[in-house]
């Protein structure tokens, strides 16, 4: 029931495209995509002229080695004293070392009742199976409220640093020109199509972490960074023109505040409860479920969300994006 | 259990919580904000310190529904109480009196991260205060260094930029080393409890165990802290931080911050591995002598500066010597003193800043030494704030200064070895003061030759700059008091040393 077709119907056709690639006939990337040598990279000779002047106005009129007998000598001198200082430093730590507990000993001092009733008690109190998540949000959890304020503050210090604030006035210029968003590789076919799948995989990835963190291995502070990495890899390929759509300093500010403020109350309840001796009212549940070990999980979430702001912040304000 | 037993933690999280919330505020809110904050705090750590004078002792407070060696835990006595008041009392009176400056230096947009970074600070000093555990400590140590660093480099130029990164490098060796002593003696004990630590080193020092690793880490420990507090070779990072900083974050970073280390190290010493190990080690020593050696070395780097503020900053090191000499003496009674002197130079100091962001001001700005002529009558409250501090400084009775002085000579005076060194050393280092002291103050009520004020020069009376005029008076009276009712302090800070133990 064929029916005869023209040659020149039949060569715009898959099946003869595919007899031709197949056969070795045609190459589908001649004369669709030019493959251009990467020009090696060329140091400018003036640039390394001026590099070289440089360096020895810096010896020579800074520093003024030839007359300054004192700032050779001071060198020489801070040479041997850090080396001789390394020396000391590193031998008194490993004396100290030599004489620790030795490693692996069933009656090291480490092994006492502390860590013998995380082992033990560590799921029936907590209720989560994991006990290292039971230990840092549950056992010690006033630590870890530290912690994601170190996480916290440190992002406000890279604001106070990096961010760039006039969009509009008689710099605006200037800074549109410093900014590195006017260099970035635009559309790069691989990149995006990377991303267009990683990114859907990596971010759920993360969200199972951080979800699952009172069940397995895993947690706020891994599941963070790896939605973290994924909202990275989504900005490197697509740009900030598309993530700010979702995605801003404002964004941001209250996710970061939701999350703290959420993990303050909720630990706020507790540690009370717990110092004033009233029976907290939250459940532990089943260990294993999904909606188990009490705050657990809700903490989880938050120092997540915390983590993986933090992260895309970082980079951001590192790339001079302005956010 | 009463009411009042969970003011610490609340002092502790209402301060956390700040922080966050400030970063969705504006500026002017984020001010009021720390304003209250700091207020309620100081409120809360009077309560405190009033229950635990009445009941006599301290007590511990579970954080959680899980007992101490497993759970986290703070603890309040007599002398957190007091420190902490005096912390937020301190802080506020600095942030008033440089409300003025940091509208001007800092960029509007970023006025609210400067009120998260004095909340969290606010927040980390008081957990250093109360806490029970060391690794906690070492968290809000943590905290205390990044915000530092905040502090020092919004006001933003190329001067606090090299600041901050000097202040980070050196603070992070320090944190560094206090890590590394902290799993030294974790290893030991198997503890993190500070109580835990105590009874598991006493058992170690009675069987004659791990002695080397116990040193080792006693030695690591003390230096981490004399590094972040800028005791003498470790103080390069402190000049251009103190001196290039907006005021009221210079004030508080010399009186508070440096001050919430030393008294991690007085905790660590008694609470931690017991003051009776400590005293009779070596390492106590060894802060001594560089502990002089920063009183006199201070001190003449301060005589040799011609920048005021920066001149302020090495004295700084100076009295940070002196606090470390206190420690050396390994009594008791030093300890006491430095307790007092910290406390002394924590409202002098602040004072001092404050007071020489008003000299430059009346000088146009400038702030070179030269330059200074007669500012004392163009901005009268600066110049008489300036003198006050000073003299405090230099150890004229009626001030604060003196009292501790006193003590640090009282202190020494019948000990074997250190006697001479000490007192020789405070003799010397006073004279010193003196000649750098009372050097600008000279030069400030020195008049003025020229008939027309040069430019930019200009009159400043006290009701242009309410805030800071307050600021000051209230330093004034707070010097004077210290000065002139020394006793019930330092019967403070006896009872408190005597619940440490």
């Amino acid at each position: 029931m064929s029916r005869k077709v023209p040659q020149e119907q039949y060569e715009k056709t898959l099946s003869y495209k595919l007899k031709t690639w197949l056969e070795g006939s045609r190459d589908p990337y001649l004369d669709n995509l030019e493959m251009k040598p990467q020009s090696p990279r060329m140091e400018d000779e003036n640039t390394q002229k001026r590099f070289l002047a440089d360096k020895r106005r810096e010896r020579d009129r800074i520093y003024d080695t030839k007359h300054n007998r004192e700032m050779v000598f001071f060198n020489k001198l801070y040479r041997i004293f850090s080396f001789l200082f390394c020396i000391l430093l590193v031998s008194m730590l490993l004396i100290g070392v030599a004489d620790l507990p030795p490693f692996g000993e069933a009656d090291r001092p480490v092994n006492n009742e502390v860590s013998q009733r995380y082992i033990e008690k560590g799921l029936q109190e907590t209720g989560a199976v994991n006990i290292v998540t039971g230990m840092i949000l549950d056992y010690r959890a006033f630590d870890t409220l530290g912690e994601s304020h170190v996480l916290f503050i440190a992002t406000c210090t890279v604001l106070i640093l990096l961010r760039a604030d006039n969009k509009t006035g008689k710099n605006s210029e200037e800074e549109a020109e410093a900014n590195d968003r006017a260099y970035e590789p635009k559309n790069d076919v691989i990149l995006q199509t990377a991303a267009r799948i990683l990114v859907p995989f990596i971010v759920i990835f993360g969200i199972y972490i951080i979800l699952c963190g009172h069940l397995g291995p895993g947690g706020g502070f891994s599941g963070g960074a790896v939605i973290g990495a994924g909202l990275i890899l989504y900005v490197s390929a697509f740009g900030f023109a598309k993530t700010e759509r979702f995605f801003t300093a404002a964004t941001y500010k209250w996710m970061s505040f939701g999350a703290l403020a959420c993990y303050c109350l909720s630990k706020t309840y507790s540690f009370y409860t717990g110092a004033n001796h009233i029976e907290s009212v939250i459940p532990l549940g089943t260990p294993g479920a999904i909606l188990s070990s009490g705050l657990i999980l809700l903490l989880n979430i938050c120092v997540g969300v915390v983590v993986a702001g933090t992260m895309y912040t970082f980079y951001v304000m590192f790339r001079k994006g302005n956010y | 259990m009463e009411f009042i037993r969970n003011f610490p933690f609340f002092s502790i999280v209402l301060s956390l919580f700040s922080g966050p919330l400030s970063s969705i505020l504006g500026g002017k809110w984020a001010k009021r904000v720390n304003g209250a904050v700091i207020v309620l705090c100081g409120l809360m750590s009077c309560a405190v310190l009033w229950y635990v004078c009445r009941t006599g002792e301290a007590f511990v407070y579970t954080m959680g529904h899980f007992p101490a060696p497993w759970g986290n835990e703070i603890r309040a006595g007599v002398l957190e109480a007091l420190m902490a008041a005096f912390f937020c009392v301190i802080m506020l009176l600095c942030m008033l009196g440089g409300s003025r400056e940091r509208e001007a230096e800092i960029q509007s947009s970023k006025q609210n991260l400067y009120y998260i970074m004095v909340d969290l600070l606010l927040c980390s000093l008081l957990a250093l205060l109360y806490t029970n555990d060391l690794f906690t400590a070492y968290v809000f140590v943590e905290i205390n260094t990044i915000s530092a660093c905040g502090l020092i480099m919004i006001r933003q130029n190329g001067h606090t930029f090299e600041a901050a990164t000097r202040y980070m490098i050196m603070s992070l060796l320090g944190s560094g080393l206090l890590l590394l002593g902290l799993c030294f003696l974790y290893d030991l004990t198997g503890h993190l409890l500070m109580s835990n630590i105590q009874e598991a080193v006493r058992a170690l020092a009675a069987q004659g165990q791990y002695q080397t690793p116990l040193l080792v880490a006693i030695c690591l420990m003390s230096v981490g802290l004399a590094i972040k507090s800028a005791l003498f070779p470790f103080h390069t990072w402190l000049p251009d931080a103190y001196g290039y900083s907006t005021v009221s974050s210079a004030a508080i970073l010399s009186s508070l911050v440096s001050k919430g280390y030393i008294f991690l190290l007085v905790k660590i010493f008694y609470r931690v591995i017991g003051f009776d190990i400590i005293s009779g080690s070596k390492v106590i020593h060894v802060l001594f002598v560089f502990g002089i050696a920063g009183m006199i070395m201070g001190s003449v780097d301060a005589i040799r500066e011609s920048d005021i503020r920066r001149m302020i900053a090495y004295s700084s090191v100076a009295q940070i010597g002196y606090i470390y000499m206190g420690f050396g003496l390994g009594t008791a009674a030093g300890v006491i003193a430095s307790i007092y002197h910290v406390i002394c130079h924590a409202s002098t100091k602040s004072l001092l800043f404050v007071a020489a962001s008003g000299i430059t001001q009346a000088s146009g700005g400038r702030s070179n030494f030269m330059d200074l002529d007669g500012a004392g009558y163009r901005d009268k409250l600066a110049g008489v704030a300036f003198t006050v501090g000073s003299l405090s400084m230099v150890g004229v009775p009626m001030f604060a200064g003196f009292i501790s002085k006193l003590f640090f000579a009282q202190a020494a005076v019948g000990h074997t070895l250190k006697m001479l060194p000490t007192l020789i050393a405070l003799a010397v280092s006073t004279i010193l003061n003196t000649v750098y002291f009372m050097k600008t103050v000279i030069r400030i009520y020195t008049p003025l030759k020229a008939d027309a004020l040069p430019e930019g020069y200009e009159e400043i009376s006290v009701r242009r700059q309410p805030a800071k005029s307050a600021a000051m008076i209230l330093f004034i009276l707070l010097n004077l008091i210290l000065g002139l009712n020394s006793e019930p302090v330092i019967r403070l800070i006896e009872r408190g040393l005597e619940m440490f133990s």
